[in-house]
């Protein structure tokens, strides 16, 4: 059995943590050892959201945790946020993604483009995990380009009637409301997105799981099918406009991603050099050998790069001054390096290395997935390169 | 119903240590710390209690330098009221010291119950407890693992070999907690940040005289490299005489 995770800190990175981000991020991560960790290889085997956490979450106060406190939240800053989001990583992506989702893509939207009645009503109801919430922007032929929806909402006398399906929604069959992103005009008309707050019992919204996954297989992915939805007037969020909005929450979907990341490839790191250190081959331990040596030096060099930009990713977000495409850098960087992380540990762990009871290849199975959500690392590739250039290559 | 619980700062054992060039301590370097284990559990103890009577006041005291403040602000996160941080240098070894500061600090207190860890984890002396206690005149039950008070009068149990003890005392009283009353809950994020605004009294330490000082740690001699005897049936005789004569295990 090994030790409990100490964490990866080879350059004293702690010491840039004020006490309370630390206090934050090593009871979330006493958390993720005590509840999380039994049961998450199960689950994963078993393609199943492990729902009997989510009350725990919800009264360490993981979900909006850096929402204010009024609205029945934790207040945290962003770094604070941002160690969640890595620990929960650090267990398993499909957690985190859980909480990313509920706090990020629905809590965010409702706190910054919803009225002060929509967010009395739902941000208390979704930090107490009362309500859960997905995010339906992406589409079947939308995904890297959601501007293109053809989801549709016209309004009547009686409200809003929404049509359309969406794609790859996390959390989509447990949710008990969704903020759906539709078109209110032409259908060109990218301007014309406006976010509304739909409840599943909504006649005419169904979904269902999305089967066959080998990657996320303890989240919940599922499709959504809006048939003459008809919500009330005020379903709007009265402040969204426009593609801008949508993009804003993945902004800061991201900003958590990158985070998580690092909780990754810590996890796979702190796994193959324990391993390293037990595992005797040829009469010595596999460490003992350079070229697994070369293995763990180049995943905490990279970790330790990671941990030191994505800090300061948080610093400039608590500045407010961070920028979507700082954004797009550290979770392009981070998630690609815990996928090299996650791969080279499973290699490092042999055969052991494809069991469920280790953890890396669960990791390097769900990264796949993180690498292609929330903006591939393609698109953040061009996102950087238009930064730069000035020049659109998309 | 007031509740003091003293709590002390200790380095995570679990983690990878040294000693120190000194050989009397461990080497700070790369150590994490944390409420020792069994304080946890008392903290716990206490909140339960104050939280199924409804009311009251949960009071964390430590004794050391700043950095037991964040220990005591982790008790806060937990759900303590507020904490006295009684400063001194460092801790000394020597219990009796230790409690000559509590008891100065805790005696005018008005508490009803002052609680515990039955050890800390990184000195496992188990003297703090009782020597407060007497020197508060208090009844003192230790390594208990079940509480309840009513009444003015608490009762306790205690586990011992193969059988329980159950223990009837008046209030006030000093009580050391071992496991058995419930895990520690972990401080929540509200928690953690309410405890920002939580009293944190600072009072100099009126430590006792120090009478016991550590004269050198070591660590357990490294195990002899292990030998091979011989293969095969041939070798068994000579197994034996070793185990008998050299090992001294047959």
């Amino acid at each position: 059995m090994a030790n409990a995770f100490a964490g990866v800190d080879f350059y004293d990175v702690d010491s840039l943590l004020s006490e309370e981000e630390r206090a934050v991020r090593d009871t979330v991560r006493a958390w993720v050892e005590e509840h999380l960790m039994p049961v998450i290889g199960d689950a994963y085997v078993e393609g199943a959201f492990p729902k009997q956490l989510i009350p725990g979450m919800a009264e360490l106060g993981v979900l909006g945790a850096n929402l204010p406190e009024e609205y029945g939240c934790a207040g945290l800053n962003n770094v604070a946020y941002g160690l969640i989001m890595q620990e929960l990583e650090r267990g398993d992506s499909g957690i985190r993604s859980f909480a990313s989702v509920q706090g990020a893509l629905v809590m965010y939207p409702i706190f910054t483009f919803g009225s002060e009645e929509q967010k009395k009503y739902w941000l208390p109801r979704l930090a107490s995990g009362e309500e859960i919430g997905c995010f339906g922007l992406t589409e079947p032929d939308y995904g890297s380009n959601p501007g293109g929806m053809i989801t549709t909402a016209r309004e009547t006398k009686d409200g809003w009637v929404l049509n359309g399906a969406k794609m790859w929604i996390t959390n989509g069959s447990q949710a008990t409301v969704s903020i759906i992103w539709a078109k209110t005009g032409g259908i060109d008309d990218v301007k014309s997105i406006r976010g509304f707050i739909v409840p599943a019992s909504t006649k005419g919204y169904t979904a269902k799981d999305q089967k066959g996954k080998l990657s996320l297989r303890a989240s919940d992915t599922s499709e959504i099918v809006l048939q003459d939805c008809l919500v009330p007037k005020d379903a709007i969020l009265p402040k969204s406009g426009g593609i801008k909005s949508p993009l804003m929450c993945l902004t800061q979907a991201r900003y958590g991603i990158a985070w998580g990341g690092i909780g990754a490839a810590m996890a796979c790191y702190d796994e193959a050099l324990s391993y390293s250190k037990e595992r005797i081959m040829f009469g010595k331990p596999i460490g003992q050998t350079q070229l697994q040596q070369s293995r763990l030096a180049e995943m905490l060099t990279e970790i330790t790069k990671a941990q030191l930009l994505t800090l300061q990713l948080g610093r400039l977000k608590d500045r407010g001054t961070m920028t979507p495409d700082q954004v797009s850098l550290a979770k392009r960087n981070n998630i690609n390096m815990a996928c090299e992380a996650a791969r080279e540990a499973r290699r490092l762990l042999g055969a052991n290395g494809i069991l469920v009871e280790y953890h890396s290849m669960r990791h390097m199975a769900n990264l796949e997935s993180v690498y292609t959500y929330e903006g591939t690392h393609d698109m953040h590739t061009l996102i950087l390169g238009q930064a730069v250039t000035g020049l659109p290559a998309f | 119903m007031k509740i003091a619980v003293c709590i002390k700062r200790v380095p995570d054992m679990d983690l990878r240590f040294a000693i120190g060039a000194d050989g009397k301590a461990l080497d700070p370097a790369g150590l994490k710390f944390d409420i020792a284990d069994f304080d946890g559990y008392a903290v716990e103890a206490a909140l339960r209690l104050v939280e199924s009577q409804g009311a009251g006041e949960v009071v964390v005291v430590s004794v050391g330098p700043a950095a037991v403040q964040e220990t005591l602000r982790k008790a806060l996160g937990m759900g303590a009221h507020r904490a006295i941080q009684l400063d001194a240098a460092e801790v000394p070894f020597d219990g009796m010291a230790i409690a000559a500061a509590l008891a100065a600090e805790l005696k005018e207190g008005g508490y009803d119950l002052v609680l515990f860890g039955r050890m800390a984890t990184d000195s496992a002396n188990q003297t703090v407890g009782p020597m407060t206690a007497h020197l508060m005149g208090l009844p003192c039950v230790t390594a208990i693992s079940k509480l309840d008070v009513a009444d003015g009068r608490g009762t306790a149990e205690r586990q011992l070999e193969g059988a329980t003890e159950t223990v009837e005392f008046p209030l006030p009283a000093v009580i050391t907690i071992d496991e058995g009353l419930g895990r520690p809950r972990l401080p929540s994020l509200k928690g953690i940040m309410a405890a920002k605004k939580k009293p944190l009294e600072v009072k100099p330490a009126q430590l006792g005289a120090a009478h016991l000082t550590v004269d050198v740690i070591a660590l357990p001699p490294d195990r002899p490299p292990g030998r091979i005897i011989g293969e095969g049936a041939d070798a068994v005789p000579e197994l034996i005489r070793l185990l008998q004569t050299e090992a001294k295990v047959l």
